[in-house]
């Protein structure tokens, strides 16, 4: 039975650190808050207070990047590990802001697959380790969209089959990628045109056909209101808000896959963590495919390991079954398009300050 | 403010339209305060009057808010209110947390802000004092310095203290600022210090040296001088350039942004993510709390100003 | 003994047949003066002595730290430091000095070591600024080459990637290997370096922070100008009623004053969003249908609005001290020569509220100019200004040369128009409350 086979997986894994001396300082760990931070806590952070008796904090901050960087930077580190971005962390690990985390670590699948096949491309690199994926996807009320409701990326823009104001993210990345997958642009070929001036303009164009309906939102928990509210008809937001909207409070609010952009996001450690062993442990503890499975129950974010998928039961003791809502299951990837690292880490200052430029052009 | 009997038609036209822009103008300055304060006892998680709440119903009206600020962030906040329901309060709900840190933090930046910030004064204003007009600009521009570049400066600097020390000559072991207690508390202090030097300055400028002069000639040594004659005449202005230091590092929340850690969450700090994430009534709650503190120091400061003017025989 | 605070005050004791605090043993007057002087010295130690704290405190907390962020806005060593060999190539060989397969062989050993060290990634961010689209570049060829070139370098890494050869970047290069640079300067400004060295134009889509600057100014000068024709009818009327009335009227602007910006900020986004109370009195009188109700935040209007009512003490505070001081009779004097009441108010009352007025305007501007909080909250992407721009900088790009360059040039900013404040008002005119 793989899960007890995976049960005795984690034990063994806690063995040295229950035989070792009491653990008096907590593990520090940064995280974004509010639910993320509810569901770590109960899919993470307690099982391994458990199983290890190590106590562990959850921290919310803003921008964990840019503590990072003062933090190592002036030789003072206090966080031990940190939830993040895979474009935040190569960028970080790179510049040697990061502890290496050796991928023989992390549990194989139940399978015996080994760890570095079962995580998603990029899921585990030199300083990272992935815990789920989230995803940019266009949201609607069902109850106020009309007979015929969205079925492609290409109705967000359609503003003469679908009337009404669109909430879009106030950032380059993710909109330019969906303003171009919504001019017809198949997922694959996003990349390429991007990296053209042609490409670019081509995205802000699509942008500027539909930029006079735009509420622009910056927080996660903003669109969701402002489809409550009725101040959009449709809005671009992160899946597992409008899960939440509509799982706890029966909003009529669907998610359209179709054009959706994934990133992943996961654990790195900052270079100088004042508990690396530990930090380590809770790594590989935290990413075997049990721990991320029993996560993606609490929120709507996708397991980043394929053997993980499989484990992945109802939402939080609710009837509901949490995988289709994933955006990491084979139906909703059928459109879809992940966040390329590299594009990001060469052009995001570039891609901002036009952005900004287009913005302000009014 | 009377109108003379000699004004023409248009005159008195023209003075009630005045007196009508001027209350328009109070409105406007008052409304936005005022506004806050019924809706945080609204019982609906909207920011507007209900029906109930204009029919004065009291089902429109509700402490919801309020109880959500100690309830927020703890780990049990449905059990029964007994003493483990208030311990578990104290230590883990946000808000408790970060009026607690508001409140250390403010207390020691005030009472730095407060002694530098009299001492410097009582030099400034002798008249032998050399520079004084360079010496008070540098004093004082912590508050004309956009406080965005002054916590960007505190940035580079907390991050690596000991860098910018040698420049000056100091080559001390310097411990962690950024994300301590101590690192906050200097910089809210710095912020604080202006509004002492402003203060308390003024009040010197209406003090009597001669007092100080009678005093010394009377034999009394210059402790004695300051702490019977001078201290309980600047007192008032001391007093109100604590309030008013007290309130920039209540207040302030770009440098707690940029150089305190998660565990200096403040008040302000709370707030601002509670309005970029979210705003619930519940940011209402804490903003109405917070405007009676404001009034309760106004009026302190009020009360001081006209005390240190009857003391010092500017008013009847 | 006493301590004489002043030479008066040696005069005082000695006439009040206290022991002399100088030896006064001829009345010649010139040990008198010595006397004199000496106290002078002393007193002017007393004084400095008890700024000197505090001066040292800010000088540390406060000075150091600008200073800091100075340095930081020229001095970017990410790629000198990382990349020494290379580095001293340049230094070694001018400009226009074609790569030879030396420095191919530095860049090569450079690389590698970067890649080893896992500096690379600090290389290829300090490039990516000047050329956009470089940083991968770096990494992906740190990735390739851990294990080591071998020569000819030049087709070694012509062969990873061709973009090896690009111009730009090795005049780019050129301008990272010395660490100090003028260059977040020039693109604060919208300036950019062509490969030969020269300044030009930044391309268009690029040009963004001479457009902020000119947004961060235009919309001070109109909130300044906002609080004024706001601010002179309240003050005028504070300071021309009976002072039991103004000290009541006075607690509308000071109870503003004293309330925290943050709150305000929020009592603004409450009032003015489209579900908010505004919106609804006007629904509700028929002004406006519920289905038109009015975008008046998260954008330049919420900027403006919210930021005059936070500023507008300042403006009435320093307008109302100096019109209490102006004698009524001169109004009533040119009235009953015969001036109207407007010609009276805008030839004699205005001038003589000048002053103020300039210390007001000086006051508002100053500060609206580095607001960062409420353009943040309420300014949606239209009403934001460089300070937002400086904070992005610091936490999401995390380009901190970039940001202490706009700082720097805003500090610059700032200071001048504190210089004009010190030389018109003067710093000790400055009044809270």
């Amino acid at each position: 039975m793989p899960a007890l086979r995976h049960h005795l997986c984690a034990a063994l894994a806690a063995l040295p650190l229950t035989a070792g001396a009491s653990h008096a300082e907590p593990l520090n760990v940064l995280t974004w808050g509010g639910e993320f931070t509810a569901a770590q806590q109960v899919a993470f952070a307690n099982p391994f207070t458990e199983a290890t008796g190590q106590p562990v904090r959850l921290i919310d901050v803003d921008s964990p990047t840019a503590l990072i960087k003062a933090q190592v930077l002036s030789g003072n580190v206090t966080a031990d590990v940190v939830s993040i971005g895979q474009a935040d962390a190569e960028r970080l690990c790179e510049e040697g802001l990061a502890e290496p985390i050796d991928p023989a670590l992390i549990a194989p699948a139940p399978d015996g697959t080994p760890a570095a096949q079962d995580f998603l491309p990029g899921g585990i690199s030199e300083c990272f380790v992935a815990t789920d994926v989230y995803s940019a996807v266009i949201g609607f009320d069902a109850a106020r969209i009309g007979p015929e409701a969205p079925a492609t990326i290409m109705d967000f823009f359609d503003l003469q089959k679908f009337p009404g104001r669109r909430g879009v993210l106030k950032e380059p990345r993710f909109t330019l990628e969906m303003a171009l997958m919504g001019d017809g642009v198949p997922p694959g070929q996003v990349y390429d045109l991007l990296d053209t001036p042609e490409g670019l303009d081509r995205a802000f164009a699509k942008l500027d056909s539909i930029k006079d309906q735009i509420v622009w939102w910056e927080a996660g928990a903003q669109p969701v209101q402002l489809l409550a509210d009725a101040e959009v008809a449709m809005t671009m937001s992160y899946n597992g808000r409008l899960f939440a909207a509509k799982a706890r409070d029966g909003m009529p609010f669907e998610v359209l896959w179709h054009g959706q952009v994934y990133e992943i996001e996961g654990w790195m450690i900052p270079q100088g963590a004042p508990q690396l062993q530990t930090a380590l442990e809770f790594v590989a503890f935290t990413t075997a495919p049990e721990p991320l499975a029993r996560a993606a129950e609490q929120l709507s974010y996708g397991p980043p390991r394929a053997s993980s998928q499989a484990l992945v039961g109802n939402w939080q003791d609710s009837g509901i079954p949490m995988a289709p809502h994933l955006p990491t299951v084979p139906q909703n990837l059928a459109h879809a398009l992940a966040i390329d690292v590299d594009f990001w880490a060469d052009n995001d200052v570039a891609l901002t300050e036009r952005f900004n430029t287009w913005l302000a052009a009014g | 403010m009377a109108l003379p009997t000699y004004a023409s038609k248009l005159e008195r036209v023209w003075h009630w339209a005045y007196l009508a822009i001027c209350t328009a103008i109070f409105v406007f300055l008052i409304a936005p305060i005022l506004v806050v304060i019924p809706l945080s006892f609204n019982a609906e998680p909207y920011f507007t009057f209900t029906e109930e709440m204009l029919s004065l119903d009291p089902d429109g009206y509700s402490l919801r808010w309020y109880d959500s600020l100690l309830t927020f962030g703890m780990v049990a906040p449905d059990a029964p209110r007994n003493a483990a329901w208030w311990a578990d309060m104290w230590t883990n709900a946000r808000w408790v947390n970060a009026a607690k840190n508001s409140i250390i933090i403010g207390v020691f930046a005030t009472l730095l802000a407060t002694v530098l910030g009299t001492l410097a004064a009582l030099g400034l204003s002798q008249r032998e004092m050399p520079a004084r007009r360079a010496i008070m600009a540098i004093l004082i521009s912590p508050m004309i310095v956009p406080i965005i570049i002054s916590a960007t400066g505190l940035f580079f600097f907390y991050s690596n203290p000991c860098e910018a020390l040698t420049w000056i000559g100091l080559n001390v072991q310097c411990g962690r600022l950024a994300g301590t207690y101590p690192g906050v508390i200097l910089a809210h202090a710095m912020l604080g210090i202006p509004f002492v030097i402003i203060t308390v300055t003024a009040t010197l400028v209406g003090f009597d040296q001669s007092l100080s002069r009678a005093a010394a000639s009377l034999g009394a040594n210059p402790r004695t001088t300051f702490f019977r004659v001078v201290m309980p005449l600047i007192l008032p202005g001391v007093i109100s350039g604590a309030l008013f230091a007290f309130v920039t590092s209540f207040d302030e929340v770009v440098a707690v942004l940029f150089i305190a850690g998660p565990e200096q969450q403040t008040i302000p700090r709370q707030m601002w993510s509670g309005i970029r994430d979210q705003i619930s009534p519940a940011i209402l709650a804490v903003a109405t709390l917070l405007v009676v503190f404001s009034i309760a120091l106004l009026t302190t400061v009020e009360m001081l100003r006209r005390r240190g003017e009857r003391l010092r025989g500017l008013a009847p | 003994m006493a301590t004489p605070l002043d030479p008066h005050a040696a005069i005082v004791a000695e006439a009040s047949g206290l022991p002399p605090a100088a030896p006064l043993t001829t009345a010649d007057g010139q040990p008198l003066a010595r006397a004199l002087n000496r106290s002078r010295r002393k007193a002017r130690r007393q004084a400095l002595l008890l700024v000197l704290p505090l001066l040292a405190f800010v000088v540390i907390t406060f000075i150091l730290p600008i200073g800091q962020m100075l340095h930081r806005s020229v001095y970017n060593p990410g790629f000198a430091d990382n990349m020494p060999r290379i580095s001293a190539w340049f230094a070694e060989n001018p400009r226009g000095t074609d790569p030879d397969e030396a420095a191919w062989a530095a860049l090569a050993a450079d690389l590698t070591e970067a890649a080893e060290a896992r500096t690379i990634g600090i290389v290829g961010t300090r490039m990516n600024y000047d050329v956009p689209g470089t940083r991968s570049l770096f990494t992906s060829t740190g990735r390739q080459v851990r294990g080591g070139l071998e020569p000819p370098y030049r087709e070694a890494l012509l062969e990873i990637d061709g973009k090896w050869a690009s111009p730009e970047l090795w005049a780019a290069m050129r301008t990272g290997a010395t660490a100090y640079t003028a260059n977040f300067y020039l693109a604060s400004m919208d300036l950019t370096r062509d490969n030969d060295g020269n300044i030009t134009e930044a391309p268009k889509e690029r040009q963004v922070y001479g457009m902020l600057f000119m947004r961060t100014f235009w919309l001070s000068a109109l909130i300044t100008g906002m609080t004024f024709l706001l601010g002179f009818p309240v003050a005028h009327l504070l300071a021309t009623l009976p002072t039991r009335k103004s000290n009541l009227l006075m607690i509308l602007v000071l109870l503003p004053f004293w309330t925290s910006l943050l709150v305000r900020t929020t009592a603004w986004i409450v009032l003015l969003q489209q579900q908010g109370v505004v919106n609804d009195i006007m629904v509700w009188l028929g002004i406006i249908g519920d289905g038109q109700r009015l975008q008046m935040i998260y954008n330049q209007t919420g900027t403006i609005i919210a930021m005059t009512h936070i500023l507008l003490p300042f403006m009435i505070l320093p307008l109302y001290s100096v019109m209490r001081t102006i004698n009524p009779s001169y109004v009533r004097a040119a009235r009953s020569l015969g001036a109207t009441s407007w010609t009276a108010f805008r030839r004699i009352y205005f001038p003589q509220t000048l002053p103020g007025l300039g210390a007001g305007a000086l006051l508002v501007f100053i500060l609206a100019v580095g607001y960062y909080i409420t353009p943040a909250l309420v300014g949606g992407s239209s009403g934001q200004l460089i300070s937002n721009m400086i904070a992005m900088h610091m936490t999401e790009t995390l380009n901190w040369s970039m940001a202490a360059a706009l700082a720097a040039l805003l500090l610059a900013g700032v200071l001048i128009l504190y210089w004009v404040y010190d030389r018109l008002v003067g710093i000790d005119n400055l009044k809270l409350g």
